[in-house]
Formats: C-alpha cells, structure tokens, sequence
C-alpha cells in the first residue's frame, strides 16, 4: 500500500464534496466558514488580520491595518521595487514576473521587508527602552552572524539619504497612530526627533510600518510577509502603465554607464560573404 | 553619500563592472565579451563574473562537477517540488525555474548552510593561526552556534555525493589546501565526538574557500546549482495532465486548530 500524504494546518479546514473528495464545499479559517459567513460580515482588513493571527481582530487592529495598507500601497515609481517592476512592464515581461521582481527587490534592506524584520525583531527585544533603541540604532551589526543578507549599511528606520523627515512619513505616523490599539506608534511619535538626532537621519517609512507591525501583534516574519503585500499595488499599477507608455518614456541609462578599463574596440570578425 | 553626490550619480554611473556598446562590443571586467571570453566556456565566464579572476582547468572541471552533482531531478526535493507544482498549475517555464531557485536560499539546505559553512572555515582558520586547536574551535562554535555547519545531515546520515566529490578533487589534485584539510580534521573530530559526518555542504566549502571565493561570491557561484535538476520535475509535472502532480484531497489537509464558530 502507498505512503499517505498529508499536509497540516491549524488555520484552514476544508469539509469536501460528498462525490469529490478534492472539492471543498465548505472551507474554515480558524473555524469561521468563509464563504458562508465571513465573506458576508467582515472587511479585507478583519479577514487578513484573522488570517494572520487567529482571532477576530479589534475594530482599531482592523482600522490600523487598512490605514497602513493605504500609507504602503504605492512606494512610487522612483522607488527601487516599484522600478524594478516598471522593468518588467516597459519589456512586456509576464505580468507576474513584474511582482516577482517588486518583490525580490523590495525585500532588501535599503527600506525594504528585511528592514522592517530587523526592526520588528528590535522591537520585540527593546520595546519601549529609549536608551536600547540609542545603543542598537549605533550598532545594529552587533550580532550579525554570516548570512545570505549583508549587515545592513544604516541604522534600521532612518533614510540614509534623507537631511529632515519627509512629511509622507510624518503624516503616516500621525494618521497611524491616531488609530493603533497598540502604543508603539505613539512611543515613535513622541521620540522620534531624539532617535533622529542620535542616529544623524531622518525616521523612515520602514519604521513607520514596523511600529505598526508591533501595535498589531506580529512577529517580524509576519512583518516581512504583511509589508511585501501591502507594497505590491504601486508595483502592480506602474508596471502596468510603463507597458502602455512604452520603452521611448522609460530611462534609457546605457550611454550614463562608463568604464573605467575598457580594452577599446577589437574588431569584428568579416562576415561580408552571407550577405547580410 | 551626500545630496550633491546623489545628484550626480542621477545621471552617471562611473566605474562599472561592464557595459554594453550596443552594435558594437560588450566589455565585462575588463574584457571584451565575444573576443577574449568568447574563446572561453560558459562556467568560466560565469566565475570570471563573480570573482574577475580566472581559474585553472581543474578547479574550472572541479567547479563543472559541483553543478552537475546537485542536479537532482527529483520532485520531492521541496525547491523541485516548488518547479513541478508550477509546471502543474501551467505557468510559465522561466517562472517554473524561478520559485525553485528562489527557494534555493533556505535556512535548512542550500544557501544559508553554504555560506555559513565557508564562513566557519575561514574563522576557524584565523583561529588555529593564532595558536588555538581545531578543537577548541570547534566545542566553542557548537556551545555559542549549537551547530557546525556542514556536519551531520537532517534527512540522510550518508549523503551520497561526498565519495563522487572527495574522488573528483583528489583525482584533480585539490585535496591539499588549507580549508579542505580543516574540514577534514573537523570531520574527524565530530566523527569522534558525536557521530557526525562530513556532508557536501562542507566540502564544497572549504574548498571554494581554498580558491578564494568569499562567503557573498561562492553564494552567487552557486545560485544555479539546482536548475539543472528542477527542469526535469517541470518538464514531468508539465507532460501529466494539469492538476495531477501529487493532488491532495480535502480529507488529507489535516486540521489542528479550533472549533468552528460563528463571526
């Protein structure tokens, strides 16, 4: 007799059809009947923080995530995720390729999900110790072991390149906080300019979005996964007007790139006999 | 970097790593593609990329059989699995061969262990350097780290590319450098201690660490090594009828969590 397979889960049950078992009549998250019930009564947010936490969550958890999902929709076309995508959009590469590359680019550390994990991570071990968040934001490779990420090149939360808080980040703050359940937002709100002077840089959306990861009570692989979700729409939107633009409004940058040991020409073999 | 530097660097990019003279030549690291590395293999050219160095033929025939010998065209391998399920659910070939290298970089095989397991070599290398056993290495990397990767193995205890590996690299004459013989000693003292066995993860290490490679470059050498091995399970998955690659029925998704309710 052949093995059985199995997979398992505590977040979805599905009951079949009496004639096919590998159709499902009815399907549970965390006991809910989702189609029967939730699909009637609850909003995108209510369903998205059930899946990711197994309760039905507080109508302020549910208010704060909608609002982060607006704040992080669209990090905008000059963003390096949403760029990639565009990549994708003006080649006329598969639609999915184009979320495929927001993705792999949007999950790095320069305002990416790896980001938001370290800072979700910090979080969880500092909470709200001022003095702890000053020591890490000055070491934050202090414990970094080799891995397939790098140590990140600035202290997590802060726009390396930024000279003052950009207003989109403060007005995300302010609106997110207004909102949260949790007190981490309003902890970054009211310290923000002392962890600005201390780290010499402006506070990050990234920060932002990891503030509100922890008000909702989730775990920085949680984070990760939430906030590449939630960015994905701008990726989706500009790829998808780069096609119809077209390459000619897309930056042609090869004749910017230069050498700095170029050979120089050495010639091209004579193919003049085949005509072409 | 400073708002002017960012200003300038919105239009120029000085000191790149290659360049295309569209209709005219291809340049990378200094070399013209199709004159100078044309004359050259894929595998060489792959490495020259990662590294702008060049190798012997033997560490260039070493590196080939690397690739070769985890070409494993086998589903059940979960970066493969990932390849077949796409090939089952028709998506695209280039998407197949995306999810499983994409998955390639694991915490449990593949990437992660790569590096970490090159990265243990070098430290423990520094160390004996400054007078300490491979001993006391290698007690302190499993009192602070728990593990040392490379040792043991999570499914097999035996893992069948070790022999097909140790045979390349002593028949190429690449058995005598300094990480490789670490490895060994530290297989010895694990073997001893605890049972452990070498497995491929630390030869590969140790001795792309004796060609030099860092932890990032031997990363990229090896982000294909799998493709090879996952075409075959698209390819399978694509030729059987859509759906059919190890469907799974409502009755054997178990369930573990709470009793149904109402919202």
């Amino acid at each position: 007799m052949s093995e059985k397979f199995e997979l398992h889960s505590s977040i979805w049950r599905e009951e079949a059809q009496p004639e096919n078992p590998f159709t499902a009549d009815r399907c549970l998250a965390f006991g809910y009947d989702v189609y029967g019930d939730v699909l009637h009564k609850c909003s995108w947010a209510e369903y998205l923080l059930l899946l990711f936490t197994g309760e039905r969550p507080s109508v302020a958890a549910a208010s704060l995530l909608e609002k982060l999902a607006i704040a992080l929709a669209n990090p905008g076309p000059r963003e390096p995720s949403v760029r990639a995508a565009m990549n994708g959009g003006v080649g006329g590469s598969v639609d999915a390729a184009s979320l495929i590359a927001a993705l792999a680019v949007g999950a790095g550390q320069y305002g990416g999900s790896h980001e938001v994990y370290l800072l979700v991570n910090a979080w969880q071990q500092l909470g709200e110790d001022l003095d702890g968040w000053k020591a890490y934001l000055s070491e934050p490779n202090r414990d970094y072991r080799e891995d397939v990420w790098s140590p990140i090149e600035h202290p997590p939360g802060f726009d390396p390149h930024g000279v003052r808080c950009a207003r989109p980040v403060l007005q995300s703050l302010a609106a997110l906080a207004e909102v949260s359940p949790g007190s981490a937002l309003t902890w970054l709100q009211e310290h923000r300019s002392e962890l600005e002077r201390h780290s010499g840089l402006p506070l990050a959306m990234s920060a932002v979005a990891a503030a509100a990861f922890q008000d909702l009570g989730f775990n920085a692989n949680q984070a990760i996964m939430m906030y590449l979700m939630l960015r994905l729409p701008g990726a989706a939107v500009h790829a998808l007007e780069q096609e119809k633009l077209g390459w000619k409004k897309f930056p042609a940058y090869g004749p910017a790139i230069h050498l700095n040991d170029d050979p120089g020409p050495m010639g091209t073999p004579d193919v003049s006999r085949f005509g072409l | 970097m400073s708002i002017e530097d960012l200003q300038v660097a919105q239009n120029q990019l000085e000191g790149a790593l290659g360049k295309a003279f569209l209709s005219e030549r291809v340049v990378m690291r200094g070399k013209d593609l199709h004159n100078e590395l044309g004359k050259q293999d894929w595998l060489s050219v792959m490495v020259y990329a990662i590294t702008g160095r060049e190798f012997s033929a033997n560490q260039l025939r070493y590196m080939n059989f690397m690739w070769v010998a985890t070409s494993y065209p086998d589903a059940g391998i979960w970066p493969n699995q990932a390849t077949a399920l796409a090939g089952t659910a028709r998506t695209t070939p280039s998407l197949s061969l995306v999810t499983g290298l994409a998955l390639s970089e694991a915490r449990l095989y593949g990437r992660k262990p790569d590096r970490r397991a090159m990265d243990f070599f070098y430290r423990a290398a520094a160390r004996v350097d400054q007078g300490e056993s491979i001993e006391q290495v290698i007690e302190q990397e499993i009192e602070q780290r728990k593990v040392v990767f490379g040792y043991g193995r999570p499914l097999v205890r035996l893992d069948e590319r070790v022999a097909h590996t140790l045979h390349v690299i002593e028949t190429l004459g690449l058995d005598n450098g300094r990480h490789f013989q670490l490895a060994l000693e530290t297989h010895r003292y694990l073997k001893r201690t605890r049972g452990l066995s070498m497995n491929i993860a630390a030869i590969s290490a140790s001795t792309m660490a004796d060609m030099g490679f860092s932890t990032e470059e031997y990363q990229l050498f090896l982000t294909l090594v799998f493709v090879a091995g996952m075409v075959p399970c698209y390819l399978d998955a694509k030729r059987r009828p859509e759906g059919s690659f190890f469907p799974v029925s409502c009755d054997n998704l178990v369930y573990s969590g709470v009793a149904e309710r109402r919202w």
